[in-house]
């Protein structure tokens, strides 16, 4: 378990992270979000012992990082944002070199031969880092990481510059290490976060803008929001029918095209217009030929969290531009 | 600390860098070794005691990327959040560079045993004399050369640097020989390598040298290691 609390570090006038608390707890798979800048690498750096935060403190697994740091040190493997790779030394000799440097008491040999299977570098064990492709090199970073089975694992964009099928592998492989281990895993990336890890915390400017499930944030915000209908007929006569429905707030036209016209739909807060829209179109013979929810993917939620100047009409445009790109 | 010094010297003599240095040592001593002993002098302190300007090239250049290297491409934070205490690291890279001197102090001792191969016959307390006041100065100037690497991400500038450094401690005598101040006078004696030195080189053990040298050692590992530590809280 992690347990951060009041964290503040402060660059000579340049706030960070800015009085942060949460706790993570035992095999989670925490996600870390935040535009660049926002503080998440720091953080990372503050939990690891890296660096010291200016106030405020962090335990891990009942360990205080800065009165017991070797401890805390011990408890967790970390793969900063470049990975801390010695380009000069083959993955052989760097992971030998890691596993020494960090103590680890299991049998040598075994150990690591394990790692690199799980990360799979095993074709370029005798490779020197400096000829690895990029995405190798990240690998080789996770599996110095994993050296040592430490109980926490922190990933700091560890997906980064892999190909698509690097990744997925990456994603199934936080997802397996999530079962026995505590993982913290940060990005940029949206939809890496909400496909593998069980929480978000959303950071901007330093400060923890949301915390919850990624299906939750997605929920809460993405309440009383309009939906688009796709009906075929006329439009006039469409209008007219639908002003007639209780609840509807306001009926927005997208487009018309081939007897089909778009609509998007904002009810009234609290009523659920599905059922009544079905209804007034079957009764009167036009078909719904689509009817979704317009509702806010991750991406939109962080836009909208870590951006004030973002309303909901920009994130209503945002969505309509998507839609549009979709079509196309 | 062992998996630190292994790297270290990994490094040394995987690249060119520490054979190079080698050699320059290596050459600089045959060099001053067969003027010396052609001229019939069959004593290795001379050896050594030309040697100490070169080393106080080869230093630095050993020391350059110790720290800064780290920095620069980010290994620091394997160190630094790896279970172990920066003393340990710190210590780790400057015993690699003893060892690297001490592997050279071997090829001086193949040196001096030539002497008995050519029919002279010096005493070995000289060498043995030498070779200690010679890894104490080594040892002083290596942990200048890290405390330097340790301020800066360049390794050039941390060569400079630590090249600038040695050289002050080694000739502060000389330069202040013009003044009259009598503290000032005292104090760059006092503090001025080349002084100290001379001692070893004529064979007078004497316990304030060896006490001087092991201080500067550990005052600049120790400054290395707060200097690395306070970086965390800046």
């Amino acid at each position: 378990m992690i347990e951060i609390k009041n964290l503040t570090k402060d660059y000579g006038g340049h706030i960070a992270v800015d009085d942060i608390s949460f706790v993570v707890n035992d095999c989670e798979i925490l996600g870390f979000l935040g535009p660049n800048g926002a503080g998440k690498s720091t953080a990372m750096n503050i939990i690891t012992g890296y660096l010291s935060a200016t106030s405020g403190s962090v335990s891990v697994n009942g360990y205080d990082v800065l009165e017991q740091p070797i401890e805390v040190k011990k408890e967790i493997g970390y793969l900063p944002e470049l990975p801390p790779l010695y380009l000069d030394m083959t993955v052989k000799e760097y992971l030998n070199f890691v596993f020494n440097l960090k103590k680890v008491k299991l049998p040598k040999g075994p150990h690591i031969e394990e790692i690199c299977k799980l990360v799979g570098i095993k074709d370029v064990y005798h490779r020197l880092i400096k000829n690895l492709s990029k995405g190798y090199r990240q690998r080789v970073g996770i599996a110095q990481a994993l050296l040592g089975n430490p109980k926490v694992i922190i990933l700091d964009e560890p997906t980064v510059g892999l190909d698509p099928k690097q990744i997925i592998e990456i994603r199934n492989l936080v997802r397996m290490l999530g079962k026995n281990h505590t993982v913290i895993l940060s990005s940029h990336i949206l939809s890496e976060i909400q496909a593998v890890c069980d929480r978000v915390i959303i950071i901007n400017k330093g400060k923890i803008v949301a915390d919850d499930t990624p299906e939750n944030l997605s929920n809460n915000l993405s309440n009383d929001l309009s939906l688009s209908v796709v009906f075929e007929g006329e439009k006039e006569k469409i209008v007219k029918e639908l002003k007639q429905v209780n609840g509807i707030k306001s009926i927005d036209f997208v487009k018309e095209s081939n007897g089909e016209c778009e609509f998007n739909i904002e009810p009234r807060a609290g009523y659920d217009i599905r059922k009544q829209l079905f209804e007034t179109a079957s009764l009167n013979n036009f078909v719904i030929l689509k009817m979704s929810n317009n509702s806010l993917s991750l991406e939109d939620i962080f836009l909208k969290l870590t951006d004030e100047s973002v309303s909901a009409d920009v994130i209503k445009r945002s969505l309509k531009a998507k839609k549009e790109k979709e079509e196309k | 600390m062992s998996a630190i010094i292994k790297r270290e010297l990994r490094e040394y003599f995987t690249l060119p860098l520490g054979y190079v240095a080698m050699a320059v040592l290596i050459c600089f001593a045959g060099e001053y070794y067969s003027q010396t002993f052609s001229s019939g002098v069959s004593n290795i302190a001379y050896v050594f005691s030309y040697l100490i300007t070169v080393v106080l090239f080869v230093v630095p250049l050993l020391t350059m990327r110790m720290l800064s290297e780290e920095k620069h491409q980010k290994t620091d934070q394997l160190l630094f959040t790896s279970p172990t205490n920066i003393a340990s690291i710190v210590l780790g890279k400057f015993f690699a560079a003893i060892i690297f001197f001490l592997i050279f102090d071997f090829f001086m001792l193949v040196l001096f045993l030539n002497y008995y191969i050519f029919g002279a016959s010096p005493d070995f307390m000289v060498f043995l004399g030498n070779s200690i006041g010679f890894m104490l100065i080594v040892g002083a100037l290596i942990s200048v050369g890290e405390f330097i690497s340790a301020l800066t991400e360049s390794q050039v500038v941390a060569a400079l640097g630590g090249f600038a450094a040695s050289f002050v401690f080694w000739v502060i005598n000389n330069a202040s020989q013009n003044t009259d101040n009598e503290i000032l006078l005292k104090i760059s004696n006092w503090l001025s390598f080349s002084q100290r030195y001379s001692n070893f080189a004529e064979g007078i053990f004497d316990v304030a040298n060896f006490v001087f040298f092991l201080s500067i050692t550990a005052t600049f590992l120790f400054l290395t290691v707060r200097v690395i530590d306070r970086k965390r809280w800046a």
